[in-house]
């Protein structure tokens, strides 16, 4: 049986909504008016215990409400979560206890308290042995670069030095499940870096299974062996990373600089995506039109200057994915 | 032991940290002072006013200038505000770390709360006593000041009722902080049960005092076990079957509140909604 099984979930939200304006306002009072919105409608997947999951989509998709419902903290409105073996809701206490979580827009260290008693506190609420919190927040904090940081309140650190705190913060109790709701959101190249390695070595030394949540397709890049997108609430995507990329990433881009003015060039499979001055960015698919016989073919009817090979940016590429399944911001 | 270990842990965690705002606690005894000592002098103005009525009064003098210091020095015992702390966590949606603990979050939420509510009064009562119980004596203002317990027994009621006034009110506040989570705002709460609160718990003016035809419905009320019960215990108002009978009422309305309070949480609590990020 899986680490984790998620089956048909669904969840709605009631959302209050008025008119606009002073009439809108007075109209609400007397009568309220509700809309529901469907944040996860059957969503299924499965996860191995020791996998690390992307889950991607654009805002509002449902990813956070998925990781909520998988703590514990919301109840779905209909479909099966299992848990190790357990239904999270339900049997909250059990099962919290060997989870860790991250929500990278809000903080779980208490705001006023140093950094290290936050910890000492955080290991009483979850009972844990104090030699092995020893020498488990020991690690953490190295791994982390915390030392520098831990007498200090936590209101006082900068984003990057709490983020790494709330993750130590997560796995003081050595947790076998850990979900991160985007914990890069805002973070500096060197944070980024340190919480990809943290989490990477997480996974591969202590097997701990991540489901990560992100809009940096870096960190999925350089973290996940498998991804889910995810839009209207609905599962559009679980692959592999690489068949992900290779569905979506199978088109080249030539960038080309002309002596003069930029020519309309119209080669068959070729389509011209940008134009700038003499510049052309072109892009087409290169198991159909192989890149060589692109390059001949404009080399040969116009002076060219430079030539540069490359791939959209991921980004780019995600952004096109979600278009075409119209799972544009919700 | 382990099992108590987290509720330990938050208690003493918000108690120590709460101490330490010592700007807050002294102006928080600068304003009692104040209303204390415009309290103390009216109502010695009522009692030489009507020395009548004054004689017929069940509290004399003496134990009314004691009860109004001690209510003062007690104040933030009372349950004026919601928590601010879960009235924060509940906007900010922090309130969803508190559920992804191995904890009972009713039990947590009412260790914080009671340690809060604790940190808060112990430096207050500690300066008022010794601004009136120990430098008005000094200064020659005994007539004005805060005695004694006359008796031992008295003592020692008031050493049960305390701690009991305490547990009380934490279970009061937990019912607001439970209105507060289901809501989503602390202030239409706080305004409502501010002003019930200073009236019924005695501290704008002791309940013994009201008239004989309220009595009755005034002690068996809730608030009355948050101030009233422990003051008239202190100052040897409440004596004897009548001590126990206000324990006694002090431990029903813990144990209702706390049960009102858990059927509550766990209601608001299934149809809990984080939304956003």
């Amino acid at each position: 049986m899986p680490q984790i099984l998620v089956e048909d979930l669904a969840k709605t939200y009631r959302v209050a909504e008025r008119d606009p304006g002073l009439l809108g306002a007075v109209k609400g009072l007397v009568h309220r008016r509700h809309r529901t919105v469907e944040a996860l409608r059957n969503v299924s997947f499965s996860l191995e215990a020791g996998e690390l999951l992307g889950f991607i989509g654009p805002n509002g998709a449902g990813k956070s409400t998925t990781i909520k419902i998988l703590s514990g903290i919301l109840r779905p409105d209909s479909g099966t979560v299992l848990v190790n073996g357990r239904v999270p809701f339900t049997d909250r206490i059990a099962h919290v206890s060997r989870i860790g979580v991250v929500f990278g827009q809000r903080t779980q260290l208490w705001w006023d308290l140093p950094v290290i008693e936050g910890f000492d506190l955080l290991a009483d609420i979850y009972r844990v042995d104090s030699a092995r919190y020893r020498a488990n927040r020991d690690e953490l904090v190295d791994l982390l670069r915390l030392a520098p940081v831990l007498d200090q309140p936590v209101r006082q650190l900068s984003l990057g030095q709490r983020m790494r705190a709330e993750i130590a913060a997560a796995l003081l109790h050595e947790p076998d499940i850990l979900f991160l709701d985007e914990p890069t959101i805002g973070l500096d190249a060197p944070s980024k870096l340190a919480v990809r390695e943290v989490v990477a070595r997480l996974n591969r030394e202590r097997g701990v299974t991540v489901l990560l949540t992100t809009h940096d397709m870096h960190d999925i890049e350089a973290l996940a062996q498998r991804v889910i997108v995810i839009g209207h609430g609905q599962v559009l995507a679980d692959s592999p990373f690489e068949t992900l990329r290779a569905n979506v990433l199978a088109e080249r881009r030539l960038i080309v600089d002309f002596a003069h003015e930029a020519p309309d060039v119209t080669l068959p499979g070729v389509e011209i995506r940008s134009r700038r001055g003499q510049t052309l960015e072109l892009a087409f698919d290169p198991a159909r039109t192989p890149t060589p016989t692109v390059i001949a073919a404009i080399a040969a009817a116009h002076e060219v200057v430079d030539i540069h090979v490359g791939e959209p940016a991921i980004e780019e590429v995600i952004a096109r994915f979600y278009a075409l399944h119209g799972a544009g911001e919700a | 032991m382990d099992a108590a270990r987290p509720y330990l842990a938050a208690f003493s965690s918000r108690f120590l940290l709460m101490l330490q705002y010592r700007a807050a606690a002294i102006a928080g005894f600068a304003t009692q002072c104040w209303w204390g000592g415009i309290k103390v002098m009216i109502y010695a103005a009522f009692f030489a006013a009507a020395p009548a009525a004054a004689a017929a009064s069940p509290m004399t003098l003496a134990q009314v200038i004691t009860y109004t210091w001690l209510a003062q020095a007690l104040l933030a015992l009372t349950p004026w505000n919601a928590d601010p702390e879960v009235a924060l966590a509940v906007r900010t949606g922090a309130v969803a770390y508190d559920r992804l603990r191995p904890v009972d979050t009713y039990s947590l939420w009412y260790v914080r709360g009671g340690a809060w509510m604790a940190s808060r009064a112990l430096p207050r009562a500690a300066l008022m006593l010794l601004g009136a119980g120990l430098v008005l004596p000094l200064i020659g203002l005994s007539d004005w000041a805060w005695k004694p317990p006359p008796s031992f027994a008295a003592a020692a009621a008031f050493a049960i009722s305390l701690p009991l006034a305490l547990a009380l009110a934490t279970a009061f506040l937990m019912i607001v902080n439970i209105i507060v989570a289901a809501t989503l705002t602390d202030r239409g709460i706080n305004v409502l049960f501010n002003s019930l609160i200073i009236v019924f718990s005695g501290n704008l003016l002791p309940l013994a005092l009201y008239p004989d035809w309220a009595q009755t419905a005034l002690l068996i009320q809730p608030f009355a076990g948050m101030m009233d019960i422990p003051l008239r215990l202190y100052v040897g108002q409440l004596q004897g079957s009548e001590a126990l009978l206000g324990l006694g009422l002090q431990v029903f309305w813990t144990v209702a509140l706390i049960l009102l309070g858990r059927v509550a949480m766990a209601r608001v609590m299934r149809r809990l909604d984080v939304q956003g990020g």
